[in-house]
């Protein structure tokens, strides 16, 4: 027994002897600020940073593969630390937190009934889980059990819910979910996702041009949790006001309950939490990557250019808005009338975003009071124009030039800007369009006894929304369709008198699918007016190409807007950006949001050396085929609820806002009614 | 030098150390995903068997025998292997850093692999001479490569074939590696 002992011993002690002198004798120099740079990492070993524990990390530091900040348990501090080692700066590194992509919902029956261990990854491996969609939470909590910081939970709905506190985007519960629920992404890849092919989108989601997560933040109305559902919405739109009022909402178009029933009034909804948070008295919280350094001049402070500078400021980088009217707003505050968009409303909306820390300077005219050049100087990064669409097309008729002719944008503008235009006493108006119907019930409020609204085409193909069309009608506005004007006639003083125009017969579709007006031969009327708007269509002013001769290459269509890649945005001068109306022709407040946060996109991907180039799979414009239904099963009509408005004979005195915002008590009834589309989940509970 | 040519075919082949006596299953499964770690692991099995089954020889005859401590022989292998390989490893950093970056980390992942051990303690059992031991350590670890590389290459083929769900990833490996050792037994009686 002793002798053994002593021979283990003696083995050991040889061993460790040899092993020691090794250790010696084979020293290899090791960098000492490898040992220096692994002490200060949290020696979790997770892997969340992509290297095998944190030694690699360390090593991958020293041999500059990795940044300071490359621990992703570790605060700020530790980055600055490590930079202290490595003599560096330690740079903004933005923080990563889980992030569930699924919000559960109803639950579908499953068609496995599965007996063996209660685990995600089993179910998933036996076809347990196997859905409609294909994202949806199996609800047994794997991402739970893996998570070594005790950050998620299970949520009183069956699907995890995460403590973004606890959170520290290790991404063990992305690598352990076999249905892809949880992602691990900082706020800045949430900000700049795209729809996408393999995204589970409710049909309402991918008409939005904004993008907006419309069943998410309709659920979170009904939960009550109304500053969870403007968030949700600020994610894709920072301006819920304005568009509450006035977005034409194509995505209710789109709405499944619609096929069966009426849509559900989604615009509405959003107008609801938004008012609600003015009404509140305070702003929600609205938070932001760390900043950049990086800096971009955003031309044009119409809704284009604020959603632009708001992504963009979210993202980190610094924004200074240039603005050639006194105020900001564009087209939104000049051309939407104070009784559709009030003033004050808009005004606190965008000081909102300026509260970010936007710098916006007004009164500035590109190409006038500051070109190229004095943006070169100031040493911006990159540039966004968005400047709109705000020259009138002009008839081309003899005597448009007469006293008392006006156009449309012109008109509505110089009225926002409080100029006192007397309306006449028997105004026309020519045009089929919003800004022909803006003009007309601004008329009808100036005291004008008989406001004419004519239009060569018919009711039917009149481009302005419907609601509004039909508010114009119970305003008294006369409407003459199929009449094209030839001529106006003006008295001896050079003041308009009567206007001459055609009639016209629908022929053939034109490209446009509309059917074609067609003069009928001898068909001239006389109509005694003493005031004219011209409304029928507008384009960019892109005068300021001609300021500087580096905007030479700047190339501009046929349709005078500026020529941009379609889906990056990007111009045809590689560091500026273009989105709303100045790009695409005049188009909805709505398509001009969702646009400014694309040019965001590509501007953060061009300031991050990143390709500037759409996201692969991108659902650009498209539909998910199999998202498209014919009917639906089980939808039990419900009324939706109606927009109250204020009475017809209290609207005419003055510019009050007409429409009004829908009761909390028929917002949560409304929110009841969307049918959840894409958030419909496996039966968790069946199979437990 | 006949007998030890049969040697090392009865080694290779008639009992494979994997697939005929089932030893070393663990980086049999793990590092058989892909060709190169495969490769890896065997040329790190082959380095570090033929020095370890050499020493354990030595060890064994001239410190365990002499002192009637046959029955340590076990523990006195765990730690001298141990040893060795974190010595090799030392050694190799130092001295030839081309074969460190090739085999580097896969040295550490031996260190209790079974099917050194169960070599070392083959070449004591049968009572072999040096020679023979240096010859079965060098064959054994060749048929390991030999094994390994073959199933590598099968497990690569099948990522590319439809697997029933439930069958996936180890399940299917099992029954492909019962299969190959199935095939490795038509060589029994040869020797």
């Amino acid at each position: 027994m002793t002798g053994a002992i002593f021979v283990m011993l003696g083995i050991g002690a040889v061993c460790g002897i040899i092993l020691s002198a090794a250790s010696k004798i084979f020293y290899v120099y090791e960098d000492p600020r490898i040992a220096k740079i692994e002490s200060f990492l949290a020696g979790a070993n997770c892997g969340g940073c992509g290297y095998a524990g944190c030694s690699a990390a360390a090593v991958a530091v020293v041999e500059g593969k990795a940044g300071p900040g490359v621990c992703v348990v570790a605060g700020p501090d530790t980055a600055a630390n490590v930079g202290s080692v490595m003599g560096i700066e330690a740079g903004s590194a933005e923080s990563r937190v889980s992030f569930n992509k699924c919000e559960g919902g109803l639950r579908a029956e499953d068609k496995f009934y599965y007996l063996g261990a209660m685990q995600c990854n089993a179910v998933n491996a036996a076809y347990g889980g196997e859905r409609e969609c294909r994202i949806g939470c199996l609800g047994f909590g794997d991402c739970i059990k893996v998570c070594a910081f005790d950050a998620i939970d299970m949520g009183p709905e069956g699907y995890p819910v995460i403590d973004e506190k606890r959170c520290v985007g290790c991404g063990a519960c992305e690598r352990v979910c076999p249905k892809n629920v949880l992602e691990v992404v900082s706020l800045s890849d949430r900000l700049l996702h795209v729809n996408s092919e393999d995204d589970a989108l409710a049909p309402c989601r991918q008409t939005c041009p904004a993008e907006i997560d419309i069943p998410k933040y309709i659920r979170q109305i009904l939960s009550g949790d109304y500053e969870g559902a403007v968030h949700t919405i600020r994610e894709r739109n920072p301006l819920l006001l304005s568009c509450g009022r006035v977005c034409p909402h194509p995505c209710e178009d789109d709405c499944r309950r619609g096929i069966e029933d009426e849509s559900v009034s989604i615009n509405q909804l959003k107008r609801f939490v938004a008012d609600f948070e003015m009404n509140s008295g305070k702003r929600y919280h609205i938070s932001r990557a760390p900043d950049t350094g990086k800096r971009v001049a955003v031309i044009g402070g119409g809704p284009a250019g604020l959603s632009c500078a708001f992504f963009l400021r979210r993202l980190g980088h610094g924004v200074t808005i240039y603005e050639a009217m006194p105020e900001l707003g564009g087209m939104i505050r000049y051309g939407i009338p104070e009784y559709r968009l009030p003033k004050k409303t808009l005004e606190w909306e965008i000081e909102g975003i300026l509260n970010l820390g936007i710098n916006a300077v007004t009164n500035v005219r590109f190409g006038e009071d500051f070109d190229f050049g004095s943006l070169a100087f100031e040493g911006y990064d990159a540039i966004f124009l968005g400047v709109g669409a705000w020259s009138d097309y002009s008839l081309g008729v003899d005597g448009e030039t007469l006293e008392g002719c006006f156009t449309g944008i012109d008109f509505l503008t110089r009225f926002a800007n409080g100029e006192n235009i007397a309306a006449g006493k028997r105004p026309v108006v020519i045009g089929g369009g919003n800004t022909a119907i803006d003009c007309v019930r601004t008329l009808a409020r100036l005291g004008a006894e008989e406001v004419t609204l004519l239009y060569r085409r018919t009711r039917a193909e009149m481009p302005a929304n419907e609601v509004e069309i039909e508010a114009a009608e119970h305003e008294g506005i006369k409407y003459t369709f199929l009449a094209a004007p030839v001529r106006v006639v003006g008295d001896d003083e050079g003041r308009i008198t009567h206007l001459e125009y055609l009639k016209m017969e629908l022929g053939e579709p034109d490209a446009s699918g509309r059917r074609r007006p067609v003069p009928i031969e001898g068909s001239e009327t006389l109509i005694e007016t003493d005031m004219l708007i011209t409304a029928i269509g507008q384009r960019p002013d892109v005068s300021f190409k001609e300021s500087s001769p580096k905007l030479k290459d700047l190339s501009i269509t046929r349709w005078n807007t500026i020529d941009n890649q379609p889906e990056t945005l990007q111009s045809s001068i590689p560091y500026i950006f273009t989105a709303g109306d100045s790009a695409t022709g005049p188009s909805l407040v709505v398509s001009a949001i969702g646009d400014g946060r694309k040019a965001a996109r590509s501007i953060h991907r061009y300031l991050t050396g990143k390709p500037v180039e759409p996201p692969k799979k991108s659902l650009f414009k498209k539909r998910i085929p199999e998202s498209v239904f014919d009917s639906v099963e089980g939808v039990r009509p419900k009324p939706r609820v109606k927009m109250p408005e204020l009475p017809v004979d209290e609207r005419l005195d003055s510019f009050v806002e007409v429409d009004h915002v829908i009761t909390e008590e028929e917002a949560l009834y409304e929110a009841d009614r969307c049918l959840n589309c894409c958030r419909i989940c496996y039966d968790k509970d069946a199979a437990a | 030098m006949g007998e030890y040519f049969i040697l090392a075919i009865s080694c290779i082949l008639v009992n494979n150390i994997l697939l005929a006596q089932f030893l070393g299953n663990c980086p049999f499964l793990g590092t058989s995903k892909r060709m190169e770690t495969a490769v890896g692991m065997s040329m790190a099995v082959i380095f570090v068997l033929v020095m370890a089954g050499l020493i354990t020889w030595i060890i064994y005859h001239f410190v365990l025998t002499k002192f009637d401590l046959e029955y340590l022989r076990t523990i006195a292998f765990i730690l001298v292997i141990a040893s060795l390989v974190q010595f090799v490893e030392m050694f190799l950093k130092k001295s030839i850093p081309a074969l460190y970056a090739g085999l580097g980390i896969f040295l550490p992942l031996i260190t209790t692999n079974c099917a050194v051990m169960g070599v070392c303690i083959i070449n004591v059992d049968k009572d072999y001479s040096f020679m023979t031991a240096l010859v079965s350590s060098f064959s054994y670890a060749v048929g390991f490569g030999l094994a390994l590389i073959l199933f590598a290459g099968v497990r690569e083929r099948i990522l590319l074939s439809r697997v029933p769900k439930p069958l996936e990833d180890t399940s299917i490996a099992l029954v492909t590696a019962g299969v190959l050792s199935l095939t490795f037994f038509a060589f029994k009686g040869m020797v």
